[in-house]
């Protein structure tokens, strides 16, 4: 149990494509702080798709936390997601029509079981209180569309945070922002999850962030169906 | 909750396209509603137009034939009813009161009715409407004419006006009897029913204008209508129309004796000569019969028993009409042009429907990121179908009732103004069980076309993942 990520023998193509991932071997344990390395075009969104069980293996074992997710079916993996995994996209990452608050509460208000590792504090109080930690408590009741990049991201941030989930997914969530705001954000980013007690994979094919990583990962090292 | 709260929330972030498509289904609805609430108004209209008549009575035939060519002024009878048939049914203890129409004539296209006293006093129409004059009396002298108040307005007539009668009711008669001068002596007021486009003589006035030549004919059992007679005097009609100015020219010197005038006048009647008919008066003619007569009874309860014994009459083939009944049978005869027209709406509001459709299809594209989100934070597929479907039964919900708001705006503002142009009175109800279904089914169509985006969202959802190619 003590493994975040346990993957054996992963395959996967898009419909009757070539391999996308062909995986043999890759873990990582609990609580570390992982970069993600690959160029584009290496499949490390396809890869946290599947993490996150949107996508499904074709072939091999994904054990996320502990939860063989080939043996949930497509509801259950929705569920897991919802419960147990906080994502971030590199941009775009908020709901327009949604004010910043809504949209930081959007994964408690989805799943009851995100809702109840919040131990009893309100939904609005423990938005208000990540929003706070990420400098961005005053906005929470702003229209998205009025944020700046950076905030949005924060705000994404935020939502993937709540409720605390044990294993944190951002997909290059920095690429969008200049250097100092990159760091700003990654110390804030490493500042809640460790606060969460969770587990962080970041990907990026910018390898200057890597030093503040306690793991590297390069994909195209794992995996094999790249050439 | 969270679903709708989504749904509601894309939906007004879509304010400009969610109020395009929610007016035209409301446009459509409310046409749809409008058009059901016209046709009910139209056929309470229909039904009232005349009332508190109990049976219409007129000689063996269709049942809706005698209600045309009674209520409606269409068409005629291929036979009368005589006079004594119609005193002997008018003076049964059932019967209250009756109207004795005699038809036939027309001019310039309006119908020209003989009736008598009765008519002013009994007809009824709309719920127990009365007749009214809107200026003058009623017809009561031989050459009185009293106008419906559409003749009056499109024909320019004013009281005084001489107007010629003629025989059949063509736009123009073949007859034209200029000799035969009738006076507007009253117009009625507005009715909206066919009372309105008739022109009102005295039965004995009637009488009349069917005499050959314009004057009586020698015998009074003659058939007016008779065909070859008819000829006979369009082909001397020229004569006529000579002579009669040089009998106007003896008018006035013999007014001190009536009745010997008419004997004089029936005796020259058959060589072609010309009375002067202005000396004549009510009183010299005899009303030998009617085309149909209405019948109010004292107690409603004898309606069927007098029906039948009107339509079992041995003396002459008559038949008895109750005038709701018939009313109902002729307009479902109409059914079909109000099939008609419903589909024609129904289809208004399926093109308002597609319009919802194209727009939360087209929609999608742009949402994609949304829906990966949505993924993403833990949304199943079949959330993302509930929150198309639900954004589109939201639509079809707010137009089916903004609809339903729009007729009873138009209907408050323009109940009146119908009323008071075409005469429809269309009534203003609580929302009723044809109301209630209409919205029901639009709502469900709603629902049943939101699979069509929603189900492209799902496909999408699970193909796309995470990604989001643009």
């Amino acid at each position: 149990m003590s493994l975040a990520i346990d993957i054996r023998n992963l395959r996967y193509r898009y419909g009757g494509g070539p391999w996308v991932l062909d995986i043999p071997e890759l873990t990582l344990e609990r609580g570390t702080r992982a970069f993600l390395f690959g160029p584009s075009g290496s499949g490390k969104t396809t890869l946290l798709g599947v993490l996150a069980g949107v996508l499904e293996a074709n072939e091999g074992e994904v054990t996320v936390l502990g939860e063989d997710l080939g043996s949930l079916s497509g509801a259950r993996r929705d569920a897991f997601r919802a419960e147990h995994i906080g994502y971030v996209f590199q941009m775009f990452n908020l709901i327009p029509y949604l004010s910043v608050l809504d949209n930081i509460t959007l994964p408690v208000r989805m799943h009851a079981g995100r809702r109840a590792r919040l131990d009893g504090a309100g939904v609005k109080e423990s938005a208000a209180l990540l929003a706070g930690q990420l400098h961005i408590g005053d906005l929470l009741k702003k229209p998205v569309t009025e944020l700046s990049v950076g905030q949005q991201q924060r705000v994404a941030a935020c939502r993937a945070l709540i409720g605390a989930p044990e294993l944190i997914v951002a997909d290059e969530p920095t690429s969008s922002l200049d250097f100092d705001r990159r760091e700003d954000f990654l110390e804030l980013l490493f500042q809640e999850c460790e606060r969460a007690g969770a587990t962080l994979v970041f990907v990026s094919h910018d390898r200057t962030l890597e030093g503040m990583f306690s793991r590297t990962i390069s994909l195209p090292d794992v995996n094999t169906a790249v050439h | 909750m969270l679903v709708l709260d989504l749904a509601l929330k894309s939906l007004r972030n879509r304010a400009f396209s969610t109020s395009l498509t929610v007016g035209s289904i409301a446009l459509s609805v409310a046409l749809l509603i409008g058009v059901e609430n016209v046709r009910v108004g139209m056929r309470e209209s229909f039904s009232n137009t005349i009332s508190q008549t109990d049976l219409i009575v007129g000689t063996k035939g269709g049942t809706i034939q005698l209600l045309l060519y009674s209520v409606f002024g269409m068409g005629a009878p291929t036979e009368n009813v005589s006079w004594e048939a119609y005193r002997q049914w008018a003076e049964h203890p059932a019967v209250a009161w009756t109207i004795p129409y005699s038809l036939g004539d027309s001019h310039r296209g309006f119908r020209v009715i003989g009736t008598n006293d009765d008519f002013y006093r009994h007809y009824r129409y709309r719920g127990g409407q009365e007749i009214a004059l809107a200026e003058g009396r009623a017809s009561e002298n031989l050459y009185d004419v009293t106008l419906g108040a559409d003749v009056a307005s499109e024909l320019n007539y004013t009281m005084g006006d001489e107007i010629a009668v003629t025989h059949g009711i063509g736009e123009v008669g073949f007859l034209v009897h200029d000799h035969m001068p009738f006076t507007v002596v009253g117009v009625l007021a507005k009715t909206f029913t066919p009372v309105d486009r008739a022109i009102y003589v005295t039965l004995e006035g009637m009488e009349a204008i069917h005499w050959e030549g314009g004057a009586p004919p020698a015998s009074d059992d003659g058939h007016v209508h008779d065909e070859e007679a008819e000829a006979a005097s369009v082909d001397n009609g020229h004569v006529h129309d000579e002579e009669d100015e040089e009998v106007a020219d003896d008018d006035g010197h013999a007014d001190d004796d009536h009745a010997h005038e008419v004997e004089t006048e029936v005796a020259a009647a058959d060589d072609g000569h010309v009375h002067s008919e202005a000396d004549l008066s009510i009183e010299d003619v005899e009303v030998t019969q009617v085309t149909s007569f209405f019948v109010g009874t004292t107690d409603r309860r004898d309606v069927l028993m007098l029906q039948r014994e009107i339509n079992d009459f041995e003396d002459e083939p008559m038949m008895a009409v109750i005038p709701g009944v018939a009313l109902n049978e002729m307009w479902r005869s109409l059914g079909y042009a109000e099939t008609g027209l419903r589909l024609v709406t129904i289809f208004v509001v399926m093109v308002g429907l597609l319009g919802m459709l194209v727009s939360l299809y087209t929609s999608l594209d742009e949402r994609r990121r949304e829906m990966a989100i949505l993924r993403a934070v833990g949304a199943g597929p079949r959330r993302i179908v509930a929150l198309l479907v639900l954004e589109s039964v939201c639509l079809a919900a707010a137009g089916a009732l903004a609809g339903l708001a729009l007729v009873y705006v138009l209907l408050s503002v323009g109940q009146s103004i119908v009323e008071a142009q075409v005469g429809l009175f269309i009534p203003i109800r609580p929302p009723g069980f044809v109301e209630l279904l209409f919205m029901g089914a639009v709502v469900t169509a709603g629902f049943l076309m939101g699979f069509v985006p929603a189900l492209k969202a799902y496909r999408t959802a699970l193909h796309d993942g995470l990604t989001v190619r643009v």
